[in-house]
């Protein structure tokens, strides 16, 4: 192929999935002109697997993308078909909104998103060399022979690197759902030096919605009370609960056990045609089968994926069976005796990049300027592909600005809880957020997502003016109506005592402050108002308050934990240290040190086959480093 | 990027200071036999066999200084996982000394106090109960103490906490699954199942602080004062005491070395005496002691023996001991029953609780002196009939440490009970496991080891 010199640039991002779109964005908004390479242009923000957005932890990254001014939250808003909100019998540091999207709509609204963002350009191209000068990487080769030239390169090729389809005894190279895959870019990075590895991932089938008898399931409505993703959409917006689209509920039973007992030696799984490591968090049918052998029977969840589709995705029910054995199971499902499969599931294996080549920011550590997120760091899931595309964008826009690296810490946000483990701990399956992951996730809310980050968002240039006034406002409503509830005395009047007594409360003896009852279980903000008065403040803001005062006690205790944390994240560990120099180190700590090469002392206590007695020690050498220099000054 | 980094070789003397038959000096390090060889006339240190000992003499220059028998053990298979060598010296203080100084002189560095079992411990050799059941067994005061320590050093608690552990672990897996899966059939049978753990756990907990109290009697000694007007008879009581165990521990220096405490080791359970310089003195003088020379003693005291006449009537001094001592645990003793019987129980029945255990003894004839012996065990619940397979706590940090453990719990309980919802009451349950790790330095709080390791005496 004949090269030309094509335009120049800031930033270039190659992947437009949920990854690309996000660094693209970001490094556009913050002024830096960028370009947006993709495989296929109608594949942007294309959703390949289950049609819907949020959940535990993940919902938490949407909000917290929104907050440092990312697309997603918004993007699913105007395209959602309906919303829940989970987990809405535990704390409010583990609900979380889960969104079905219409993916079609999803698909083009970002990419019209895209289109009309000044400083972006958005191209068809299929990424296969890198140009990297003296370890800088200072742009990228298509295999139209187009040499684009930039500052910064953001990579993301999600499961497209070296993808092969697997059905049954079928195996075939692809991208996800039958696009064109990434072959050079993969033998490109491996020639540069990046060590790679396969990981697998894989999808349900899909069913034609006429076919399905819905009265042998189980109705999953979405919510009336209206939630959003994003802080600017307004309740107003909000979709009727019947304009919103139900799931379905339905279970396996004991012939489709049977059925893929009878077929195991025909599934990739376990015939050993797939290498790649699958996630264990979200494994196929036939992996749930034989792991569980003593489970009678496991949920399915019929999703619809979109308005202007029949199709309905069969939640839970991944699989990489032959195409005919998919049949038998779907049929054996009560309420798909009759369903019309559309397109089979399949097993998706595919490379990544070990995450320990990775610095906080996304940068790797082998060719400067040169950021990659999304799946092909080793994550599963859109919402993390988001969060970490959002990262690499800014951290590429910095670098290009000169400017210092912007990270979260594991106490800011899920985003930054997910960076580091990618970074220190790595992962040998595809990496899935958990709210287990966070350490503080009672700081970590959904809720309070635009509390934690906006102020950051701000600062990077992502959050406009108009947005950022409405965010000091409803701070300083809250901090206002926190104050009237820690100053207003109830006295025990007749409306309030007989509310005690509705309550099962002992009647008051004398006079308690607004704060001080909202503590007690059961009573909630509404409950007080009756007593001290409404002030005309938005839904929102009542919410954080009572957050705030109701579980104040356990939030103490989590700062109190971060604390500690941060005193340790400011132990930095030099950057040229020689971890061979560190004598009594256990080998196994220096090879690990040395492969992940943190920044704190933090961050070194937590990668695994580091023992505490290594920190001890390492602790020691850069205290004596220290004390060494200051005693040369 | 130049550092001081290398551990040096550290020296210092292991055994407690004082004139025993033999003293350690303990060098650990890289140069421990080079440095040890240079002062030592014998064989050759650096050609001889690993966890070997070797007889011969130290020197400076010409000059003999003693006599001694020197081990020789290489790394990794010695207690610091370093080279290691220990000189087992026949001279008093003065000559190990010496020997001490001449290895510093050829390049040792004195250890900082508890640097040989940082070292263990930061080699990776022990983890933190083991590296403070070291220090228990060399301060063991008899040998009941020295087998809870040996237990410990073998990892008997490490054990039982890491069970506790992962126990915890097992159910926050199950909240944790609750949470990040509310889409599937978990049954909310949770929160039933970690209260229940909350509670199971911490009867073990408990379990664990009721021994901390032996423990730290095992350890430390238990606080014992004789009290009682002069010429009670509570010399001959603490001689008889003294004799009836022919091994008395010895003469340790407290914390500051002034004090000389006595240890009195009654059937495996160590009494620390307080005040018995007070005690001999009295005796001998005319000098009349009062109730405020006691008060001290009887402040800081476990247990306090209360020495009474039983050939004569009470009188005030007496009775404003009895009620001095009240709130103590104590053993009232009617010593002289050989003589006429003036008091009795019966006449001191308005002084009396119902804790209080009263014995009529002979210094003498050694009556009731047995009865002493039964009454402290009783007292203290130290019925430890064999503390071979026991798991005692032993020691402040891992006590405070297992009430914070505890404190967690208790809130873990009340959360339930004010219905918090789980991923909050979980908060303390994983503060609990965490407080249980640091215990067995396995969770990882950054100044536990500067502030454990300080703790240390000097040698180990």
């Amino acid at each position: 192929m004949k090269e030309y010199e094509s335009n120049n640039y800031d930033v270039i991002v190659v992947g437009a999935g949920h990854a690309g779109s996000e660094a693209a964005l970001a490094a556009s908004r913050m002024g830096e002109k960028t370009l947006l390479l993709t495989i296929n242009l109608d594949m942007v923000a294309f959703m390949p697997c289950n049609p819907s957005l949020g959940g535990p932890a993940k919902g938490i990254v949407v909000r917290e993308i929104d907050a440092l001014g990312g697309q997603m939250g918004k993007a699913i808003d105007a395209t959602y078909i309906q919303m829940r909100m989970l987990n809405t019998g535990k704390g409010p540091a583990v609900r979380a909104l889960r969104a079905q999207a219409d993916k079609e709509l999803y698909h083009s609204v970002m990419k019209n998103t895209l289109e009309n963002q000044p400083n972006l350009t958005l191209r068809q191209g299929i990424v296969e060399e890198l140009i990297v000068e003296d370890g800088v990487c200072v742009g990228v080769v298509t295999n139209t022979g187009a040499r684009y030239r930039a500052k910064s390169v953001v990579l993301t090729a999600g499961t497209s690197s070296r993808g092969k389809i697997i059905i049954g005894e079928l195996m075939y190279s692809s991208g996800p759902n039958n696009s064109i895959p990434s072959i050079k870019l993969s033998e490109d990075l491996e020639n540069q030096g990046f060590k790679l590895t396969r990981f697998k991932t894989g999808t349900p089938p899909r069913v034609n919605k006429h076919t399905i008898d819905f009265d042998k399931t189980e109705e999953q409505p979405g919510d009336e009370e209206p939630n959003h993703f994003s802080f600017e959409t307004p309740d107003e917006n909000y979709l009727k609960l019947k304009e919103q689209l139900s799931c379905w509920m339905t279970y396996t039973n004991a012939k489709t056990h049977e059925i893929i007992q009878n077929n195991l030696d025909r599934a990739p799984m376990f015939s050993g045609v797939i290498e790649g490591v699958g996630p264990r968090y979200c494994p196929s049918i036939e992996d749930k089968i034989v792991r569980f052998a003593d489970k009678p029977r496991h949920q399915i969840f019929l999703e619809p994926e979109g308005r202007n589709t029949q199709e309905y995705y069969v939640g839970d029910f991944s699989t990489s069976m032959p195409e005919e054995v998919q049949l038998d199971m779907i049929h054996s499902v009560e309420g798909l005796e009759n369903a019309e499969m559309m397109r089979p599931g399949y097993a998706i294996e595919y490379d990544v990049i070990e995450p320990w080549q990775l610095k906080s920011t996304l940068e790797t550590k082998i060719i400067d300027n040169l950021f990659t997120a999304g799946q092909m760091n080793g994550t599963s899931g859109y919402e993390e592909a988001a969060g970490q595309g959002l990262i690499a964008g800014i951290n590429a826009a910095l670098k290009n600005q000169d400017k210092d690296p912007f990270i979260l810490g594991r106490d800011d946000a899920y985003i930054g809880v997910l960076i580091d483990d990618l970074v220190t701990k790595g992962t040998n399956e595809p990496y899935r957020l958990l709210t287990s992951r966070a350490e503080y996730r009672l700081i970590l809310r959904h809720d309070n997502a635009d509390m934690r980050l906006t102020e950051k968002g701000h600062d990077l240039g992502l959050i406009n003016e108009e947005r950022y006034n409405a965010f000091v406002n409803k701070r300083n409503d809250i901090e206002n109506e926190f104050n009237r509830l820690s100053k207003t005395m109830i006295k025990p009047n007749d409306d309030v005592q007989s509310f005690m007594v509705e309550n099962n409360f002992k009647p008051l003896q004398d006079g308690i402050l607004a704060a001080d009852l909202l503590k007690r279980p059961e009573v909630h903000y509404g409950d007080i108002e009756k007593f001290i008065g409404v002030v005309n403040v938005d839904r929102r803001v009542k919410e954080q308050v009572e957050i705030i005062i109701k579980y104040e006690g356990y939030i103490r205790k989590e700062k109190a934990n971060i604390e500690h944390l941060r005193k340790m994240e400011s132990k930095m560990i030099p950057e040229n240290i020689d971890y061979r120099q560190v004598t009594n180190l256990a080998t196994e700590a220096i090879e690990k040190l040395e492969k992940i090469n943190p920044r704190t002392v933090a961050q070194a206590s937590r990668i695994s086959g580091v023992n505490p007695a290594d920190i001890g020690i390492l602790s020691v050498y850069i205290e004596r480093g220290r004390i060494a220099k200051k005693e040369a000054h | 990027m130049s550092m001081v980094t290398d551990y040096d070789t550290i020296a210092a003397v292991s055994t407690p200071p004082g004139e025993g038959a033999i003293s350690i000096v303990r060098l650990s390090g890289e140069q421990s036999i080079e440095i040890a060889n240079k002062i030592f006339k014998g064989k050759n240190l650096a050609t001889v066999d690993s966890h070997t000992i070797n007889y011969g003499h130290i020197i400076d220059d010409d000059k003999t200084i003693d006599e001694v028998m020197v081990s020789v053990m290489r790394a990794p298979r010695t207690f610091t996982m370093e080279d290691v060598v220990e000189i087992n010296t026949h001279g008093g203080i003065v000559a190990t000394n010496e020997v001490l100084q001449l290895l510093i002189e050829q390049g040792a560095r004195l250890a900082e106090p508890g640097e040989f079992t940082k070292r263990a411990y930061l080699n990776g050799r022990i983890d933190l109960t083991q590296a403070e059941s070291v220090m228990d067994v060399i301060r063991a005061k008899t040998d009941k103490a020295m087998q809870v320590a040996v237990n410990q050093l073998e990892g008997n608690l490490s054990k039982l906490i890491k069970n506790l552990r992962q126990e915890i672990l097992d159910v926050l897996a199950n909240v944790e699954v609750n949470i990040d899966y509310p889409e599937y059939d978990t049954d909310e049978l949770t929160t039933k199942m970690l209260l229940e753990k909350a509670k199971q756990v911490k009867t073990s907990i408990n379990g664990l602080l009721k021994t901390s109290q032996n423990g730290e009697i095992l350890r430390e000694g238990l606080a014992t004062a004789i009290v009682g007007k002069p010429n009670v008879g509570k010399s001959s009581i603490l001689n008889t005491l003294l004799d009836e165990d022919r091994a008395i521990v010895t003469d340790v220096a407290g914390t500051t070395r002034d004090v000389i405490e006595q240890f009195v080791n009654l059937d495996g359970i160590p009494l620390r005496l307080i005040d018995t310089a007070g005690i001999r003195e009295t005796d001998d003088k005319v000098e009349k002691i009062g109730v405020d020379r006691s008060k001290n003693a009887i402040d800081t005291a476990d247990l306090i023996v209360l020495v009474l006449d039983g050939s004569r009537e009470i009188i005030q001094e007496d009775t404003d001991l009895l009620e001095l001592t009240s709130s103590k645990k104590r053993i009232i003793i009617i010593n002289k029953n050989d003589l006429s019987e003036k008091t009795d129980k019966a006449s001191l029945s308005s002084y009396i609780t119902g804790s209080d255990v009263l014995i009529s003894t002979s210094a003498i004839t050694n009556d009731g002196i047995d009865d002493i012996k039964e009454a402290v065990k009783k007292l203290f619940m130290l019925g430890i009939e064999d503390s071979r397979n026991d798991v005692l706590v032993t020691n402040a940090r891992q006590a405070g440490l297992l009430r914070q453990a505890r404190v967690s719990l208790d809130e873990v309980i009340n959360g339930i009970e004010n219905e918090m919802p789980i991923d909050l009451v979980q908060i303390d349950m994983t503060n609990c496991w965490e407080k249980l790790g640091e215990i067995t330095g396995e969770s990882y709080p950054d100044e536990l080891i500067t502030q454990l390791f300080s703790q240390f005496c000097l040698g180990k």
